[in-house]
């Protein structure tokens, strides 16, 4: 990891980077940013606490940020048309199908069907804020991100970053309890759909959404009150302040693969598993970049595929080791891994060919030089928890 | 003990004569790595120089060389380790030993650090 001081351009701060520092975080540079990897009681605690209770995750390195038309008309649903008609070229989902309050899973990709970024993008809940369109990126690629947006929208839309405020993730079966204590609205909201709720005069945007594959919510809040929003939700002892290194483990286990490890810009949706996200209207309309290509993925002409795996024996594999056969033909790499909490085991995702990426296939990994027995498993590693429709 | 900047502690054997030391990592090395999940230790007869690699630590996050304080021979490996890393955590300077190491030259102890210049170079960190 490189060491902060070393590095030529400073870190920037979060809102919350003195709180903590106070807690007596362990400190990284993580995207650009002076981040927290771990608080005293360490990666292994803070991750079984997050699947037990409820982890708070400052994640204001991400890149939230709001896209609106200049001009709306005030009919709700010609405007939320006109808005996703501006971000839809950019990304494979269907974002004229989102609902009010909706928010969506998608891919930004290149000419060449190549993944740019994975993100978010909601439409707001309420009336009167129909024609914007909610967008969170990822640290790492946010400058690159929001130069495409900011062109597309072109002169009828304006991109508003808010990447200055604070982005808090609570996650955890403990969440919603913890969150709907201080929050009661938030309980109304269903995993994958948020809403602008007003807490004394402050306008939040709180998601039900995460990166843990537990129910939780990630809610969007002013920097000035960031800190004493950070410490309500740490004042219950259901809370504990969970480090990035936590974060990790823990989408890993959940299957959620991680922008510049696990996706690149050579690797298509389809490659990566993640076809979900391409909608079946814009496949049919053959209207993203790289529609062909995902057309001809999605009907068998397909190189690689990612996978996850459950390693049997010996260390955790982590980026870089090379995933062999049964007969130990070098058939691709890991591009995460490491140890499971959760299982007491080493698990990993990686890309190899179709025809060992079905589970229950025999292959191996090499470590430090050591062919170890590993199997290939469906994900997720640990079923996820999302707070559903009744 | 005697103990090296990359915080492995050597302890000279009671009944060896001298030349047979239990090596591991020290306490300010175990709180650093964390919680300790995955220890792979070097096979029995293998010949190490001062320096070299000795074993691997995992936590959950990342890999961490242990190397090698002193050269020599490994005569016997915590075999209870690979079962249950987290002792190295609970007991890195008594049961958390890795390796028993017969020495190549036991003036090498001499360029190691006593445990009160170990903390010195602690306070310089």
């Amino acid at each position: 990891m490189p060491d902060p001081s070393q590095q030529a351009t400073p870190l920037k701060t979060t809102p919350l980077t003195a709180a903590h520092r106070a807690a007596g975080a362990r400190m990284v540079g993580f995207g650009g940013y002076e981040m927290a990897v771990q608080y005293a009681d360490g990666v292994l605690k803070e991750h079984l606490w997050t699947r037990s209770h409820a982890g708070l995750f400052d994640v204001s390195h991400m890149g939230p940020a709001f896209l609106r038309l200049l001009r709306p008309t005030g009919d709700a649903d010609a405007d939320h048309a006109a808005i996703a008609a501006k971000l839809e070229p950019l990304v494979c989902g269907d974002l004229q199908g989102l609902k009010r309050g909706q928010v969506r899973y998608t891919l930004m990709l290149n000419a060449r069907g190549g993944i740019v970024d994975d993100l978010m993008i909601g439409r707001p809940m309420w009336p009167d804020r129909q024609g914007q369109l909610y967008v969170v990126v990822n640290a790492g690629t946010k400058e690159n991100d929001f130069a495409l947006i900011g062109a597309a929208a072109g002169d009828e839309a304006e991109l508003i970053r808010a990447d200055d405020r604070a982005l808090i993730a609570i996650q955890g079966p403990e969440a919603a309890d913890v969150l709907g204590g201080i929050l009661p609205s938030a309980l109304d909201l269903t995993f994958m759909t948020h809403t602008r709720i007003d807490l004394d005069g402050v306008g939040l945007v709180v998601s039900c959404s995460g990166y843990t594959g537990e129910d939780g919510y990630e809610i969007l809040v002013p920097a000035a009150e960031a800190e004493a929003f950070w410490e309500r939700l740490l004042a219950d002892a259901r809370v504990k302040p969970i480090g990035l290194g936590a974060r990790d483990s823990l989408r890993l286990e959940a299957g959620l693969p991680l922008y510049g490890h696990d996706l690149d810009e050579t690797i298509s949706p389809v490659e990566a598993s993640l076809e979900f996200a391409i909608s079946k209207r814009r496949l049919r309309a053959a209207d993203f970049p790289g529609a062909i290509r995902a057309e001809a993925e999605m009907s068998g002409q397909l190189t690689r595929r990612r996978i996850g795996l459950k390693v049997l024996e010996g260390a955790p594999a982590r980026e870089g080791a090379e995933i062999v056969s049964h007969i130990g033909a070098v058939i691709g790499q890991v591009t995460s891994g490491g140890f499971s909490p959760s299982l007491g085991a080493p698990i990993a995702m990686g890309y190899v060919p179709p025809a060992f990426a079905d589970p229950g296939a025999s292959l191996g990994v090499v470590v430090r030089g050591k062919r170890q027995a590993a199997v290939v498993a469906p994900m997720p590693f640990v079923p996820h928890r999302y707070r559903r429709k009744a | 003990m005697r103990f090296s900047k990359d915080h492995e502690w050597v302890e000279v054997d009671g009944g060896s004569g001298g030349d047979v030391v239990r090596i591991g990592v020290t306490a300010y090395a175990a709180e650093q790595l964390g919680d300790v999940v995955f220890v792979e230790l070097p096979e029995v007869g293998k010949q190490v120089a001062a320096g070299d690699a000795l074993a691997v630590v995992e936590s959950v996050k990342a890999a961490s060389d242990v190397y090698a304080p002193v050269s020599g021979e490994v005569l016997e490996v915590n075999t209870s380790l690979p079962d249950a890393p987290e002792t190295v955590n609970a007991e890195p300077e008594k049961d958390g030993w890795f390796v028993k190491l017969k020495l190549a030259d036991p003036a090498q102890l001499d360029d190691l650090m006593d445990r009160a210049g170990y903390e010195q170079f602690l306070g310089t960190l």
